[in-house]
């Protein structure tokens, strides 16, 4: 029972790190109308600057603004040279100028950091475990990640349906031309809303790092799952997003944790084993494919 | 005599806001049947239900009494419902004689051909050229679309619905833009259709709908306040209160 | 612009040249410096059947598929594992039997790559715009890890394939033979395709492009037609795919990888969306690019990425539009 409840928190802190990811890519493609494949590479920058500003220093904290830093940073550079002439622009362009992004992304990072893969430690403080409930010791860090990211969706929240910004942001998402036509400074409100996402994508993969291995190519793995919750949760969904991202992470988690195990009862060791990890795999697309035949355009409708 | 167009008790409901508030509306074989009403009372929203492009919440359509409720947008056209839209949609990197042409060959069935070249099909562009000179658009048949004026856009919306032979035609305002002298050869050529299509001319043009319609309905916040013919609506006391207001518009 | 002037005979007379050139090539290659060329050029064909099956959909049909890589490695992974049966005598699923015979092999994997776009686009055409290109690269992706995941066909290594298939009368082992069983089945698909494009299937297609709501409002079921073309253009895939297996003596999973499909939409934004040659061209730029930057930094991609930038952000219609611009200042 301790080892179900064990997958099942995993299966959440993963679904938090989604969710992050998918709240951004989510509000980016629902506000402006574009779709970002580069939002990986936001999360794959936050996890290197991050991991080597904590390795250079020794302290977490720098590490995580320096996450915060460099993603932000990127972010908006990527939103003032090249997003900012995608508005409006049909979709294959703006995938294939992302794509080259990307390339573009990992190319430079491994000129700067190699091929290998960097490792971080969990940080002094948040090692080791706690007992959650009687017989059950849960990683700390695990757990602050699931901490930081249920307060990380308290504070979207609350922005998007508290704030004013967030009101233009809900109306953004809806009808874009009415809320220039309120005199909002649209290209501001874009600027902020990209660099919000891009602070989520950097936060998730510096927290990321102790956890997944910080390598080239580990943004675009993800952002693919992310694809998969923000169209399960429903485009422009922030609500959707954080259900799906839960939903999707605990079931991913699930299936890695007990399939194979599953599958050994009628094939030999290691094939049960690559097959079950194959089958795990497909397990959030199949899941996509159910939804998209009851529920094509997701779970929720936008601007919830 | 079954009309060709009978719409009963059709109620379309958006989240708190009532588009189609039970709305009862027929269209007889033949006829012109005008739909008025002031900017918001629902028309766009009705002809989108009635094409199968919006889903009512409740009600039923009949189509010379078949019920096509259940049919896609593409089953109801080959049923003989076309329609103009308001804003113009037609294909833009197409010409004139293009559009319409592809309007025939869709109607001729047999879109599943993957051999033979389209264009030397000489049955198809010889019938769009005739539908062209109904709303005398032959000179242009070889423009693009790009380069036609508002009212020639008007126009081949016009033949491009008719090029699907339809039994009812659903007209959304189709004098949206048009000068005075474009108007009045829209209103000669719709009544030039008039014994080819039954019509449900959605208008607020009301020169054009005097001149054209032999019945005239009134739609106010989605319900229909009135239904007549033009006199009838003319003197009707409820439409002038909560259509006309000022008074002298239906002079 | 309507497909007809594709075919005036301003373009015929280039295009022949280019075929002669190309029928010239393997004999030109055999000077010394240059014997790359004919790999290079099979590559190019190859690549150039798949990016002209995605322009269909992509180009024609206006729907961007970002998972058309997945019936590319279909097809290649259909020669694999037939191939694979044939050599161990086991018959597939227990009464498919393998083979080894070309003509056998390429219509099983333009069958299957079909059958596999008939269920993915079924399923994703229900969705259009954004969702419909991140579902397209999920499910491409999910089939990635399919084959990864299959031990027996080589998983993460990849499937050897220890000979090309043969085609009765034909050395398939010799590299000037495979190019020109290749050049003469790309020949053959891009007339195929040229009168697809011409027809009223083609018709219909482009008009759904222009305006999916016009064309439902004159009584076509789009849906129908997208899906058909979404199969089409995925058979063709697998098709270029078969050869890729045979050409290589490898199927691999990296044939199904996300980034593959970025690559087939590269060549086709490099060769111009939208045109029938424009694939080919593009495939030609994107792989004599590939060699060359290649051969100067292990970091290729950089350029390759910025060069894509570029392309997007500043000229419209690619490689063939800048052409044409130049052309017309000239």
């Amino acid at each position: 029972m301790t080892l179900f409840l064990e997958q099942m928190l995993n299966g959440v802190q993963f679904g938090v790190m989604l969710f992050l990811l998918a709240a951004g890519l989510t509000l980016v493609f629902g506000i402006m109308g574009v779709i970002n494949l580069a939002h990986g590479s936001l999360y794959m920058i936050g996890a290197y600057a991050g991991t080597w500003i904590a390795g250079e220093t020794g302290s977490f904290l720098l590490g995580i603004l320096g996450a915060f830093a460099a993603a932000a940073l990127a972010g908006v550079a990527i939103e003032y040279l090249v997003v900012r002439r995608l508005y409006g622009r049909d979709h294959l362009d703006q995938v294939l100028a992302t794509f080259g992004l990307i390339l573009i992304f990992n190319q430079t990072i491994t000129l700067i950091f190699g091929r290998q893969p960097l490792f971080v430690s969990v940080p002094a403080i948040l090692d080791g475990s706690i007992e959650i409930v009687p017989g059950l010791e849960y990683p700390l860090y695990r757990l602050t990640i699931i901490v930081v990211g249920l307060l990380v969706a308290a504070g979207l929240y609350l922005l998007i349906n508290k704030t004013r910004i967030g009101m233009l942001v809900r109306a953004g998402s809806t009808n874009r031309d009415m809320v220039r036509a309120l005199g909002v400074d649209i290209r501001l409100l874009y600027t902020l809303v990209f660099g919000l996402g891009a602070l989520l994508a950097g936060l998730a993969g510096f927290m990321a790092g102790p956890i997944m291995a910080v390598q080239v190519g580990m943004g675009e793995q993800i952002l693919i799952t992310t694809f998969v919750v923000v169209v399960v949760g429903g485009v422009g969904s922030i609500r959707g997003a954080f259900f799906a991202s839960l939903f999707l992470g605990v079931v991913d988690t699930g299936l890695r944790a007990y399939l194979p195990g599953l599958l050994r009862h009628v094939l030999a060791g290691s094939e049960a084993d690559a097959l079950g990890a194959g089958i795990s795999s497909m397990g959030i697309y199949l899941i996509m494919a159910i939804v998209l035949l009851i529920r094509p355009k997701g779970l929720f409708m936008p601007n919830s | 005599m079954t009309p060709i167009l009978n719409v009963r008790a059709l109620v379309k409901n958006f989240a708190g806001l009532v588009a189609t508030d039970n709305v009862d509306l027929t269209v007889e074989d033949g006829e012109i049947h005008a739909l008025i009403g002031p900017n918001g009372a629902g028309k766009s929203t009705l002809i989108a239900q009635l094409m199968g492009e919006l889903r009512p919440t409740s009600g039923t359509i009949e189509l010379a009494g078949r019920s096509i409720d259940a049919l896609p947008t593409a089953g109801r056209v080959s049923l003989g419902l076309a329609r103009t839209f308001q804003i113009t949609c037609l294909l833009p990197d197409y010409t004139v004689l293009d559009n319409v042409a592809i309007a025939a060959q869709v109607r001729s069935g047999h879109s599943f051909r993957f051999w033979g070249d389209v264009r030397t099909e000489t049955a198809l562009r010889e019938e769009a050229m005739q539908l062209l000179t109904q709303v005398d658009l032959q000179s242009r048949a070889n423009a693009l679309v790009v380069n036609l004026s508002h009212g020639e856009k008007k126009q081949l919306e016009l033949a491009v619905a008719i090029a699907t032979r339809p039994r009812l035609l659903l007209l959304d305002e189709p004098m949206a833009g048009l000068g005075h002298v474009e108007s009045q050869q829209m209103v000669a050529t719709l009544r030039g259709l008039k014994n080819q299509v039954s019509m449900l001319l959605v208008e607020h043009d009301m020169e054009a709908v005097f001149a054209l319609a032999d019945r005239i309905s009134v739609l106010v916040y989605g319900r229909v306040i009135a239904s007549g013919t033009a006199d009838e609506i003319r003197n009707d006391p409820a439409v002038r209160e909560a259509y006309l207001g000022e008074g002298d518009e239906l002079c | 612009m309507p497909p007809q002037t594709e075919h005036s005979s301003r373009r015929l007379l280039p295009a022949l040249a280019v075929l002669a050139l190309l029928t010239a090539l393997p004999s030109l290659a055999q000077a010394p410096g240059y014997t790359a060329m004919t790999t290079l050029a099979t590559r190019v064909l190859i690549y150039g059947i798949a990016a002209a099956s995605l322009n269909l959909v992509l180009g024609y049909g206006g729907m961007v598929s970002f998972g058309h890589a997945a019936f590319f490695g279909i097809g290649g992974y259909t020669v694999g594992i037939l191939y694979q049966h044939y050599t161990l005598g086991e018959p597939l699923f227990g009464f498919i039997p393998g083979t080894n015979q070309l003509l056998i092999t390429l219509p099983a994997a333009i069958v299957v790559s079909g059958l596999f776009a008939a269920a993915i686009g079924a399923l994703s055409l229900r969705t259009g715009g954004v969702q419909f290109i991140m579902i397209t690269l999920a499910f491409a992706q999910m089939l990635f890890f399919l084959f990864v995941s299959l031990k027996t066909y080589g998983g993460d290594d990849g499937l050897i394939i220890r000979r090309a298939n043969e085609l009765p009368g034909l050395n398939m082992r010799d590299k000037q033979t495979v190019y020109y069983v290749c050049l003469a089945i790309a020949v053959l698909f891009a007339l195929v395709l040229s009168r697809i494009i011409r027809s009223r299937f083609g018709n219909v297609l482009s008009g759904i492009r222009q305006s999916e709501k016009r064309m439902a409002a004159i009584g076509l079921p789009v849906n129908s037609y997208k899906l058909v073309a979404f199969i089409i253009s995925g058979m063709g895939c697998g098709l270029a795919g078969a050869l890729m297996a045979n050409f290589l003596r490898f199927a691999s999973p990296d044939m199904l990888h996300w980034t593959k499909s970025g690559e087939l939409m590269v060549m086709v934004i490099l060769g111009g969306v939208g045109t029938l040659f424009g694939p080919f061209l593009g495939a030609a730029v994107f792989i004599v690019l590939e060699s060359l930057l290649s051969s100067w930094t292990e970091n290729w991609q950089l350029g390759l990425g910025v060069i894509l930038l570029f392309v997007v952000l500043y000229t419209q219609g690619g490689v063939q539009a800048l052409l044409g611009r130049l052309r017309r200042r000239a």
